[in-house]
């Protein structure tokens, strides 16, 4: 059994009468990526803050262990251990993108070669030697962010905590930011990440944790909790109502809707499933006019996921 | 690294980031000079006869007179900047990112109050250079009076810095952070700073007698201009360790709580 890089156990946290979080376990293997997913105000950014020393544990949590230590006891082992990127920005606006950089060389306590190597390297793989030399306060939103992850970086952390490290980042900045977060992987570092972009959890993690309301409803692979979901389905549209009721005649398990001439067929979208659907309607004489196959995917078990819960506390 | 060692080289790094604050934004600073430097210029040029006659001389009296308190009050002015720097500074997410960083923990404050000191140590300097333009001499103050003078200056400093801090601290924003240190410019108006205590209304008397500007501007003059420190000398320095014991503990019990 590999190590635990994050481990804990019954995290809860209340604010007031406001339970946040009641009661999560977390583990994520060394080396891994591990995803927290939930909606607006379930918890991801409080528990982050929670396993990064930010903010205390509520009294009735359980253990939690961060790089092996103790984050009761020994808080300090773990901010060494660990970089964390926020959810909101963490840069210094009044000082350049480059004095940031310098700030966190000098409190990792690197010499000034080592600091100067590191943080050429860094604003180079950020995309950020133009602006390094502006106040950070003049950034974009997306380059503020990607000085933030790159200060988080400047400690080379063997765990990493990054509270939607994506959003607001245009499409090739999010792409550089996932393939930045595989060379990390590569090299042997845990990722936690939140994120509110389904297909970023699938594209990154390990394991994926859905967080509702304080609780964790679903756990496991991507592809486990696309499981979790019925089936996929092919959708197939007609334009003439003629090859329609043709079609729907040769497909009696299917779903009709008169209304778009559309109707839904239950697959798996394998080929052989499809298959036998084409076979069908070439046996029929029918030609659909668009032909969609629809597997489940994160955005499925997201909303169905959160939606039972919903219907639940009605 | 031992914790020693650790907490000076933070502290250091943090100090090199506040004053690289102060320096490209040093208008807040400047702004906070306006104040001692009107107060010396009005006091003297407008009401320095009258005042001076009432002291039994001239302006010229009334200038020796009024420069020392003017040198504290330039310190009440120059850390409410602190105030409100250390109240903007906890709301920058960066500070944040040093709660999550395994460097010393007190080294954002000692960061701020170092800054704070050395500020007002230029500050002083400055009101000072002024106050000796318009015509300020010290009288037969010697090498040590002056030490004494200076570390008088640097412990007042200390002491409100450590307080404004702790202000800082408890003030959601800047402005509220520059309402809440007010007092601290506020008090030397209420001190020997501009008239002696014992020609105050008798019923104010204690208010300007029990505070920490006057026995530290009684002080200051006896050191620069000769007269009768008496009690003072202790009362200033207790005050002013009891001050910044009091604010050191304040902060950093407020720091250390769980940020909001
Ligand atoms: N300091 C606080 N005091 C009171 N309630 C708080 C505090 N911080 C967070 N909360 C509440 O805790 C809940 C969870 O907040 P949290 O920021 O962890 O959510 P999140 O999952 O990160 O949401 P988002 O996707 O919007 O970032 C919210 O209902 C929020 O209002
Ligand atoms: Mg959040």
């Amino acid at each position: 059994m590999t190590n635990l890089a994050i481990a804990a156990e019954g995290l809860r946290k209340s604010y007031g009468e406001k339970v946040v979080l009641d009661g999560v376990d977390i583990a994520v293997p060394e080396g891994t990526v591990f995803a927290l997913l939930g909606p607006n105000g379930a918890g991801k950014t409080t528990a982050v803050k929670i396993l990064s020393t930010l903010l205390s544990a509520g009294p009735a949590s359980g253990g939690i262990r961060v790089g092996g230590h103790d984050l009761a006891a020994d808080p300090q082992a773990v901010r060494a251990a660990i970089g964390v990127t926020g959810q909101f920005s963490a840069v210094d606006g009044l000082i350049t993108g480059e004095e940031n950089m310098r700030l966190m060389a000098d409190l990792h306590h690197l010499s000034h070669g080592e600091g100067q190597r590191i943080i050429a390297e860094l604003l180079e793989r950020f995309d950020l030697v133009e602006a390094a030399a502006k106040p950070a306060s003049t950034y974009s939103g997306g380059m503020k962010r990607r000085l933030d992850i790159a200060m988080t970086l400047v400690g080379s952390p063997r765990i990493i905590f990054l509270d939607e490290p994506t959003t607001g980042l245009d499409p090739r900045s999010r792409h550089n930011m996932w393939q930045i977060i595989r060379e990390l992987v590569a090299g042997g570092v845990t990722v936690f990440l939140t994120t509110q972009y389904l297909e970023e959890a699938d594209e990154l993690a390990d394991r994926i944790a859905v967080l509702n309301d304080g609780k964790i409803v679903a756990e496991g692979t991507a592809a486990e909790l696309k499981r979790l979901i019925p089936g996929g389905h092919v959708r197939l549209r007609f334009t003439d109502p003629a090859g329609y009721q043709s079609a729907a005649a040769a497909l009696p398990d299917a779903a009709r809707d008169d209304e778009s001439l559309s109707l839904q067929i239950l697959s798996d979208g394998s080929q052989r499933e499809l298959r036998a659907v084409l076979d069908l309607l070439d046996s029929a004489g029918v030609e659909a006019d668009e032909l969609t196959v629809h597997t489940p995917d994160l955005d499925d078990v997201f909303f169905a996921l959160t939606a039972k819960i919903e219907e639940t506390v009605r | 690294m031992s914790t020693l060692s650790l907490a000076v080289r933070d502290s250091s790094t943090m100090l090199r980031r506040n004053l690289l604050h102060a320096r490209r934004y040093p208008s807040l600073t400047l702004n906070l000079l306006l104040t001692p430097i009107m107060l010396l210029l009005l006091f003297v040029y407008i009401f320095g006869d009258t005042l001076g006659a009432g002291l039994g001389g001239g302006r010229a009296e009334y200038i020796a007179y009024l420069v020392p308190g003017l040198l504290l009050m330039t310190i009440g002015s120059t850390v409410i900047g602190t105030a409100v720097s250390v109240s903007t500074d906890m709301t920058e997410g960066i500070i944040a990112r040093f709660r999550t960083m395994a460097i010393h923990r007190g080294s954002v404050l000692v960061g701020h109050v170092i800054g704070s000191v050395l500020q007002s140590v230029a500050s002083v300097v400055l009101v000072g250079a002024v106050g000796v333009a318009i015509g300020f001499r010290s009288t037969d103050a010697t090498v040590l009076d002056w030490l004494a003078a200076f570390g008088l200056l640097v412990l007042f400093a200390l002491a409100l810095t450590w307080i404004a801090v702790g202000m800082g601290l408890i003030s959601p924003s800047a402005e509220a952070a520059s309402n809440n240190a007010m007092p601290l410019i506020l008090l030397p108006l209420l001190s020997s700073a501009f008239v002696p205590v014992d020609k105050m209304p008798g019923w104010f008397q204690p208010i300007a007698e029990y505070q920490p500007f006057t026995p530290a501007i009684e002080t200051l003059r006896g050191l620069l201009l000769g007269t009768e420190i008496g009690h003072n000398g202790w009362l200033a320095v207790a005050w002013c360790v009891g001050l910044a014991i009091l604010g050191y503990f304040w902060a950093t019990a407020k720091f250390n709580n769980d940020p909001k």
